[in-house]
């Protein structure tokens, strides 16, 4: 078990230099002049040469991407264009606001979804089922910049309960976690209900049964089990999703967090901003997926690491 | 005479489907002493395995309704019983033994997880006491290294070795009736022969009555004391073993034995018997078997035959047997 994470976070590092070139790249092949934005566009021709030249990009794609990735070594990971704040500070800021948003947005989806998810295949077919599986339906199909603005509209406009935007209380966290977790809860209700289902038709319930198990013991312990596996391979993905996939949630709430910074830096063309951030979510995501990964082989001694 | 362990009266199961009504264990009778062993026999979808779920109290409910008749254990009644009653029945005094021991273990518990959770459903003692008791237990189905074993999983077990597992946990509380549902028919030949050899085993040192259900007439010959032939829902024989094999009755049994290859005889076509099982939800009316019957008549084809005493101990459910 350990070597294997240890083997799949060496392979970490080929893949961040990977996603790091990649987006590097990109970066510079989008057609605007960072000298242009810095000063303006009443800036005289060679006022914009020395910007670039300020900047590093009069140099080639390769000798500027050594250059960042050298810099990037020691810890800083050059200034914004537009600010001149550092960029490493800037992300250290807006981290923990993401990993808060996410994580309380992903928690509040599974435990929810879940024990739904149960109960709707227990009683298959019943209103209970029927209920349950409407509410995901349309948790699903509510796009969630348009829930966003539902809420913000009920719950702090009219009913004047919680703070539409802005970060810093337990208050401000509610209606950013609810509208970014929706979407997750309805997924993880559908996928749990069928994998229960699928579960309940196999022989060793069965048995269960004929070992005089009580009802509760057998789902909740063996049935459940056995269902959250595939589960589990989902919960990678949403981990990966609810960092980097925050953006249209952190901006309808003002939220803070690296979606906010992210979309607001590709606005503003500030290029130091947008690849760092995009190397880091990449980073996040190949974790993410390592965690799911290690999970799934914790829950299922069949699956060999 | 001792009081029978199991005495099924004139149970009737029938399952609702959309498609109608079928009658799948068709006012069936039977009984097992304490130590004994009944074969029930016949064909896949004779109603073998629904006889047996519907004495442990595990038929489908939808579509599975008892519609009457009695299950009687150690004289008491089940059929009336509520599912809670039922529970504690289950494991404890009755336990069963299914087909496929791949698939019959959950995957992802541990042998020994799933031996002591028996053990503790049913009786008030402690993890260390339920853990030697399954340890033991382990041993005593022959599994060696016994107790490294618990910690182990279904999958790093053989199917012969699931399926000692399996007669383990359905022995842990000492029940008074085994049900074994085709114990072997999805293990190897040697295999199998080494299970049923703990069967017999067992049955000897625990008392139990045991109800075997198979299609294999060899393992009839080898384990049963009598026998009970079901065809469509119904039983239409039933003898001692050794009174079946050499005297037969009921032409479906008949057709049963014929059908075992003679490799002594040197038969070049295996016999069969002509024809399927009959539909259940349009069964023909009179006996049940007469489409497939070579010597059937007139009165087979209007007249249901009821089960008949020809000998002491051997009864048959045909018009031209007692002839």
């Amino acid at each position: 078990m350990l070597r294997y994470v240890l083997r799949r976070l060496a392979l970490l590092v080929p893949m961040a230099f990977i996603i790091s070139i990649v987006v590097f790249v990109a970066m510079r092949m989008i057609p605007v002049d960072p000298g242009e934005l810095v000063l303006g566009p009443w800036a005289t021709a060679e006022q914009r040469e020395l910007a670039r030249q300020k900047l590093g990009l009069d140099q080639s794609i390769p000798v500027q991407y050594l250059r960042y990735v050298t810099t990037a070594f020691q810890g800083d990971l050059g200034r914004s264009i537009k600010s001149g704040k550092e960029v490493t500070e800037l992300i250290r800021a807006t981290v923990p606001n993401s990993l808060m948003l996410g994580g309380t947005a992903l928690a509040l989806a599974y435990l929810i979804a879940i024990p739904l998810g149960v109960v709707a295949a227990v009683r298959q077919n019943t209103l209970v089922d029927q209920g349950a599986m409407g509410f995901a339906l349309i948790g699903i199909s509510i796009p969630n910049f348009w829930l966003g603005l539902l809420l913000v509209l009920v719950f702090a406009v009219n009913l004047r309960w919680l703070p539409a935007t802005g970060s810093g209380t337990a208050a401000h966290l509610i209606l950013p976690a609810v509208t970014l977790g929706l979407q997750y809860t309805a997924i993880v209700a559908r996928m749990t209900r069928s994998s229960v289902l699928e579960v309940l038709r196999q022989d060793f319930v069965r048995t269960l049964h004929a070992k005089g198990l009580r009802r509760g013991r057998i789902i909740y312990m063996h049935v459940l089990k056995n269902a959250v596996i595939p589960v589990i391979s989902l919960l990678g993905l949403h981990i990966g999703g609810v960092v980097g996939g925050a953006v249209i949630v952190e901006t309808i709430f003002a939220w803070p967090g690296m979606g906010a910074l992210l979309v607001n830096s590709i606005i503003a063309r500030d290029y130091p901003i947008v690849q760092a951030v995009l190397t880091l979510l990449g980073v996040a995501v190949l974790l993410a997926n390592l965690l799911a990964d290690v999970l799934y082989a914790a829950a299922d001694r069949r699956i060999k690491m | 005479m001792a009081d029978p362990v199991l005495d099924v009266r004139d149970l009737h199961v029938a399952l609702h489907t959309r498609r109608g009504v079928i009658h799948a264990v068709d006012h069936v009778s039977l009984h097992i002493d304490p130590g004994e062993t009944l074969a029930l026999v016949g064909e896949s979808g004779c109603g073998k395995t629904m006889t047996a779920l519907s004495v442990i109290g595990l038929v489908p409910k939808p579509p599975g309704v008892i519609e009457g008749g009695q299950v009687l254990l150690g004289g008491d009644d089940l059929v009336p019983k509520s599912d809670e009653e039922m529970r504690r029945l289950r494991g404890d005094r009755m336990a069963m033994v299914f087909q496929e021991p791949m698939t019959s273990l959950d995957p992802v518990f541990t042998i020994g997880a799933q031996l002591m959770e028996t053990l503790l459903a049913h009786r008030a003692i402690s993890r260390a006491d339920a853990h030697a008791q399954s340890v033991a237990m382990l041993k005593r189905v022959q599994i060696p290294e016994a107790e490294r074993r618990m910690d182990n999983y279904p999958h790093e077990l053989s199917g012969g070795m699931r399926q000692r597992v399996m007669i383990a946990i359905a022995l842990l509380c000492r029940p008074d009736l085994l049900i074994a549902d085709e114990p072997t028919t999805a293990l190897d030949v040697t295999t199998q022969a080494q299970i049923l050899e703990l069967l017999r085993e067992l049955r000897g040192e625990f008392g139990m009555a045991l109800l075997l259900i198979t299609h294999a007439l060899g393992v009839v010959a080898e384990m049963a004391d009598r026998v009970a032939v079901m065809y469509a829902g119904r039983v239409v024989e039933t003898a001692g073993v050794e009174e079946i094999f050499a005297n037969p009755r009921h032409p479906y049994t008949k057709g049963l034995l014929a059908s075992i290859p003679d490799l002594a005889d040197g038969q070049e076509r295996l016999a069969t018997i002509p024809g399927t099982v009959p539909n259940l939800l349009h069964k023909p009316p009179g006996c049940c078997f007469w489409p497939r019957c070579p010597i059937a008549e007139a009165r087979c084809r209007a007249q249901e035959p009821a089960l008949a005493e020809l000998a002491p101990g051997h009864q048959a459910a045909c018009w031209k047997a007692s002839a």
